[in-house]
């Protein structure tokens, strides 16, 4: 499943940078030139012309940074339902921390997830940013997405835990 | 009393040098033949004739050189030169065989000898690749599929350019066969040891170089580019050999830094440059040669145009791709009146100047409308088909 299906074609521009291209199960070309100087292009290539760049949209870092957020956050939730549907007995499920959670505003650490339950904490999604592998002393606050993995029951031990403590 | 005149006549050129430029930004052309224009008439003969910079702008013509192909070889790096040559070499000998050939054979045809030919064979071969990078970023070309290719024709000319230009020095000189030859294995010889200690030992170069000041950063790359250019003209090489081998030397951030750090100067002393050519030249020697001038800039135009077509056909470029990197390698600039400036310098054939001037200025001005007025029309045909 993972980056393997999609085959990125990577092109030298002497004297500007480098292309990094590849084509949408849909047909669609789109390409990233990045410049030397660290600008870069999201390029959409034409449908009817498909050498011709129709849209290049220049990206600085921030905003680049940003639309990786944009389009990675959902992915990497995908990735981990890919990858326990692949590894038998193993889910990944998506728990939100409520308001009236006792853990919320409090320390991950402090729920003690793993030592009680064996089930791990593999992500922390906030406003659509995904906080992979977060540390103990991460800060929860309600309205965060909590991704753990680990057996059925295990997991759904999990949700208690964030629940009632 | 001197000086005063030197500055009046200086900031008189580069004042309008300036407003020329602008003039150039508004209307969307390359400025190039707009300072050409100021050159002829500054000129002898011209309208407005020098009295006394002359001098000065001689030698900053040949630092304007200097610069031009330093920066130039800084926007390469070794590495990539070898991949473009590897891939794209059958390509560039189709370039390179198209393009001289109408130059070569405009001399020959009007009877300026074998000297002359080769000279034009140069004028009318090299695509500027200053004013085909910005029809590229103009026209938003850059991101295309068929602009690597561009690109890597680029690149194989201005390493072809590194071969020709010593040659062309040699020959120019007037020295015998056997002399002749020497000379020519001797630039050879240089340019190969120069571009294998770049690939080899780039990194000790630059480590000499690297400076967190700027200032010294300037210093240093400059210093280093006039004593090789400098050096290299003594080898019969040429000076613009020299300043394009040191460019391919540095590279990574430190070439992107020098870069920054030259490109004002470059763009003041080239600009000097063209003027400098077009001071050389009397605007009245040209309107004879103006139906020259023409035909050749269109029959260049048309091999250019095959070219492109050739070179993007053979990377899997579709037919709309394909006129577009004709049409982008289509103007000539800087690299043409370079090889023209050494020729007149060395005493050519009188009409070779004007020659090489009308030609340049019609398609320094004309390649890059042509990408701009020619793009609606591809785009068309690409539809349709």
């Amino acid at each position: 499943m993972g980056r393997g299906s999609v085959e990125i074609e990577q092109t030298a521009l002497p004297g500007i940078g480098l292309k990094h291209e590849f084509t949408t199960q849909s047909g669609r070309r789109v390409a990233v030139v990045s410049h030397r100087g660290g600008r870069r292009d999201l390029v959409i290539y034409d449908r009817h012309d498909p050498d011709r760049a129709c849209e290049a949209i220049q990206l600085n870092d921030e905003e680049a940074d940003a639309l990786v957020e944009l389009l990675g956050a959902p992915r990497i939730v995908q990735r981990l339902n890919a990858l326990h549907r692949e590894v038998e007995g193993l889910v990944s499920v998506q728990l939100p921390i409520l308001p009236d959670s006792p853990y919320a505003e409090r320390p991950m650490g402090d729920a003690r997830v793993r030592t009680r339950t064996g089930a791990s904490i593999v992500a922390v999604v906030r406003g659509g940013q995904v906080h992979a592998s977060p540390n103990p002393d991460f800060p929860l606050a309600s309205g965060d997405v909590v991704v753990v993995v680990g057996s059925p029951e295990s997991t759904s031990a999990v949700a208690d835990i964030l629940t009632h403590g | 009393m001197h000086t005063a005149t030197l500055f009046i006549e200086l900031g008189g050129i580069v004042l309008a040098l300036g407003v020329l430029g602008a003039l150039a930004l508004r209307a969307g052309i390359s400025p190039i033949p707009l300072y050409l224009l100021a050159g002829l008439a500054f000129g002898q003969g011209g309208i407005l004739p020098l009295a006394t910079s002359e001098d000065f702008i001689a030698v900053g013509a040949e630092l304007g050189v200097v610069l031009l192909l330093l920066t130039l070889g800084l926007e390469y790096n070794a590495d990539e030169l070898v991949t473009s040559l590897r891939g794209n070499a059958r390509g560039g000998l189709v370039d390179l065989v198209l393009n001289a050939a109408p130059g070569a054979v405009a001399a020959v045809v009007l009877g300026w000898g074998p000297v002359a030919a080769v000279a034009m064979a140069g004028v009318t071969y090299a695509t500027s690749s200053g004013i085909t990078a910005k029809v590229l970023s103009d026209l938003g070309w850059i991101g295309n599929r068929e602009t690597p290719v561009v690109l890597s024709l680029l690149v194989f000319e201005d390493l072809t350019m590194a071969l020709y230009l010593p040659i062309l020095t040699a020959i120019l000189a007037g020295v015998s066969l056997m002399g002749g030859a020497i000379t020519v294995a001797i630039a050879l010889a240089t340019v190969s040891v120069v571009l294998l200690v770049a690939l080899r030992y780039g990194r000790w170069i630059e480590a000499f170089v690297a400076s967190p000041n700027s200032e010294v950063l300037l210093l240093k790359v400059m210093g280093l580019a006039l004593l090789v250019a400098g050096v290299a003209q003594q080898l019969q090489v040429s000076a613009a050999v020299g300043a394009f081998l040191v460019g391919i030397a540095l590279s990574g951030e430190l070439a992107h830094e020098a870069r920054a750090l030259l490109i004002p100067l470059r763009d003041l002393f080239a600009a000097v440059f063209f003027v400098f050519f077009g001071l050389q030249t009397d605007p009245a020697a040209i309107w004879p040669m103006a139906g020259t001038a023409a035909l050749l800039a269109l029959i260049s135009m048309v091999t250019k145009l095959a070219t492109g077509v050739y070179a993007a056909r053979r990377a899997g470029i579709a037919r709309a791709g394909q006129a577009r990197a004709g049409i982008a390698l289509i103007p000539r600039g800087e690299f043409n009146i370079v090889i023209a400036g050494l020729a007149v310098a060395a005493g050519a054939h009188p009409d070779l100047g004007p020659l090489a001037a009308g030609y340049v200025l019609i398609l320094a001005a004309f390649g890059p409308l042509a990408a701009r007025l020619l793009q609606p029309l591809i785009a068309v045909v690409a539809r349709r088909a």
